[in-house]
């Protein structure tokens, strides 16, 4: 796992034995991993489900900034990223 | 496995508000059948006695109904699950279906080729029970010799690319091991290491007095599990599940009462929690009776210890009520007979007392110069540990013990 902080260009990836996906009975989406799951609240679903290991940072908070019709989300966004590597949801590929 | 608490994460709290939320947890004890002998096993003593187990089809409905109520987490245990050969066809329905996927297994009969076609059907996750960092506790405490194979599957999980829960159930034997234990975790790379301190439900009730560790061997342990924290740092994650009969603090069993938690016992029982059978005068319903949904939300046995209505004193008027929810009912149960007063290990329990008693004893057996490592046969006060098995099932059975 790469350990550096969360930078533009890197392409952040839902990590191993985690599982993302939408909840009809909890309305939200859920990250599942061993014996546990975390509910996500709208802003990191719509983060994290576009961490595909693709979308670099910066592609991630221009598509979010496009689909909510705002701006100024960078920050937001990393502070979550920060927060899903340290809890180990997020790797960067 | 004997610490469903661990595996509740903050999101999965929620309140005991009169709305009844649809269960997150589907456990599928599979079967009772295993091949190890555990003496501080939490299946039901008399196991050997519940021979009927669900056919596949049976499981695959109620997969696809607690699904459809919402359920997320399925963990497929037992007794040995590896034993029933359609739990391949049960784990590619249920991660078809969406539900992580856990096998909570003691490892027995997880071959390469097995754990190839588990990969194959979507197996999410593997918790494995190991007993002990030595072969002898290891293979005493199972009364099996099963140390070098445990420490075999262990590597072909991590082969397969699965994360990795290895749950060891910590008691007198070995708990003076614990550093041990958890850098051998560490070493297997396991990516959560569970330190479950024995709950003193069937087998180990039957064993409490031998496997009862004293209060200063519990903080010599925890204080070992911290310094292995700072020392692993977040390569493996450390619970270290809370020992109730000396913490003094009732815990919010099974995450609350019908509020979490589904299991469906090997004949098709369900219950709020796996040991929830041993409760008198409760009927919980059966699978091949009624619907999940009916049974989670409309079932007696269901609502019965739901929420805060049931509780008496000391518990309706305690400011910690929901935070506890009274604590468990089965150990309520165990040490008192009565299944709806507060958990006794509650110091504000009328019952507390028996509690001191018993840690008193755990401290006077020590004391006494009893011999922690060797405790097979040195003590004169207590009977030998009692090994589960199905032999043992049914004499207890014939003596009137049911939990």
């Amino acid at each position: 796992m790469n350990d550096a902080n969360p930078n533009l260009s890197g392409c952040p990836r839902v990590n191993d034995g985690f599982r993302l996906q939408w909840e009809p009975a909890q309305d939200c989406h859920v990250l599942l991993y061993p014996e546990g799951m975390v509910k996500l609240n709208l802003s990191a679903g719509e983060i994290l489900k576009r961490c595909d290991g693709k979308r670099s940072v910066a592609d991630i908070v221009v598509e979010l900034e496009q689909a909510f019709l705002t701006t100024g989300l960078l920050d937001e966004t990393l502070a979550f990223l920060h927060l899903a590597r340290q809890n180990k949801w997020v790797t960067w590929s | 496995m004997n610490a469903p608490e661990s595996m509740v994460t903050p999101a999965m709290l929620s309140k005991s508000a009169p709305v009844i939320n649809p269960p997150l947890w589907l456990l599928a004890e599979l079967t009772y059948r295993c091949p190890l002998h555990c003496a501080f096993c939490y299946n039901p003593i008399d196991f050997a006695s519940h021979k009927d187990e669900l056919s596949t089809t049976d499981w695959l409905r109620v997969l696809r109904e607690g699904r459809a109520m919402g359920a997320v987490q399925c963990g497929f245990s037992g007794g040995e699950p590896l034993l029933r050969d359609d739990l391949e066809i049960l784990v590619t329905e249920a991660r078809q279906l969406g539900y992580y996927t856990n096998l909570i297994t003691s490892g027995v009969g997880l071959t390469e080729e097995r754990a190839a076609q588990l990969k194959a059907a979507g197996l999410d996750h593997i918790q494995l029970s190991f007993q002990d960092s030595t072969r002898e506790i290891n293979d005493f405490i199972t009364h099996t010799k099963t140390f070098g194979l445990k420490q075999a599957v262990a590597r072909v999980v991590k082969s397969n690319g699965w994360p990795m829960v290895i749950n060891v159930v910590i008691h007198r034997l070995n708990i003076e091991h614990i550093g041990r234990i958890i850098e051998m975790a560490a070493e297997l790379d396991a990516e959560y290491l569970e330190l479950a301190n024995t709950q003193y439900y069937s087998w180990a009730h039957l064993n409490r007095d031998q496997l009862l560790p004293t209060q200063e061997q519990l903080i010599r342990a925890e204080q070992e599990t911290n310094r292995w924290r700072e020392k692993l740092g977040d390569k493996m994650r450390i619970f270290f599940v809370s020992p109730d009969y000396h913490e003094a603090k009732p815990k919010k069993c099974m995450n609350g009462w019908g509020n979490v938690f589904l299991t469906i016992t090997p004949d098709g029982t369900a219950l709020p929690c796996h040991t929830a059978l041993m409760l008198p005068g409760l009927a919980f319903p059966n699978v091949r009776d009624l619907g999940l949904k009916e049974i989670w939300f409309d079932s007696e046995g269901f609502n019965h210890y739901r929420g805060t209505g049931w509780m008496k004193e000391p518990c309706s008027s305690c400011e910690d009520k929901e935070k506890d929810l009274g604590g468990c009912r089965c150990q309520a149960y165990l040490l008192t007979q009565l299944h709806d007063v507060a958990d006794p290990v509650c110091p504000k329990s009328p019952y507390h007392h028996l509690v001191q008693k018993i840690v008193a004893g755990a401290d006077m057996r020590a004391a006494s110069g009893a011999n922690a490592a060797a405790p097979w046969g040195s003590e004169q006060d207590v009977h030998p540990l009692i090994f589960r098995g199905p032999k043992e099932s049914l004499s207890l059975v014939g003596k009137g013990k049911k939990a």
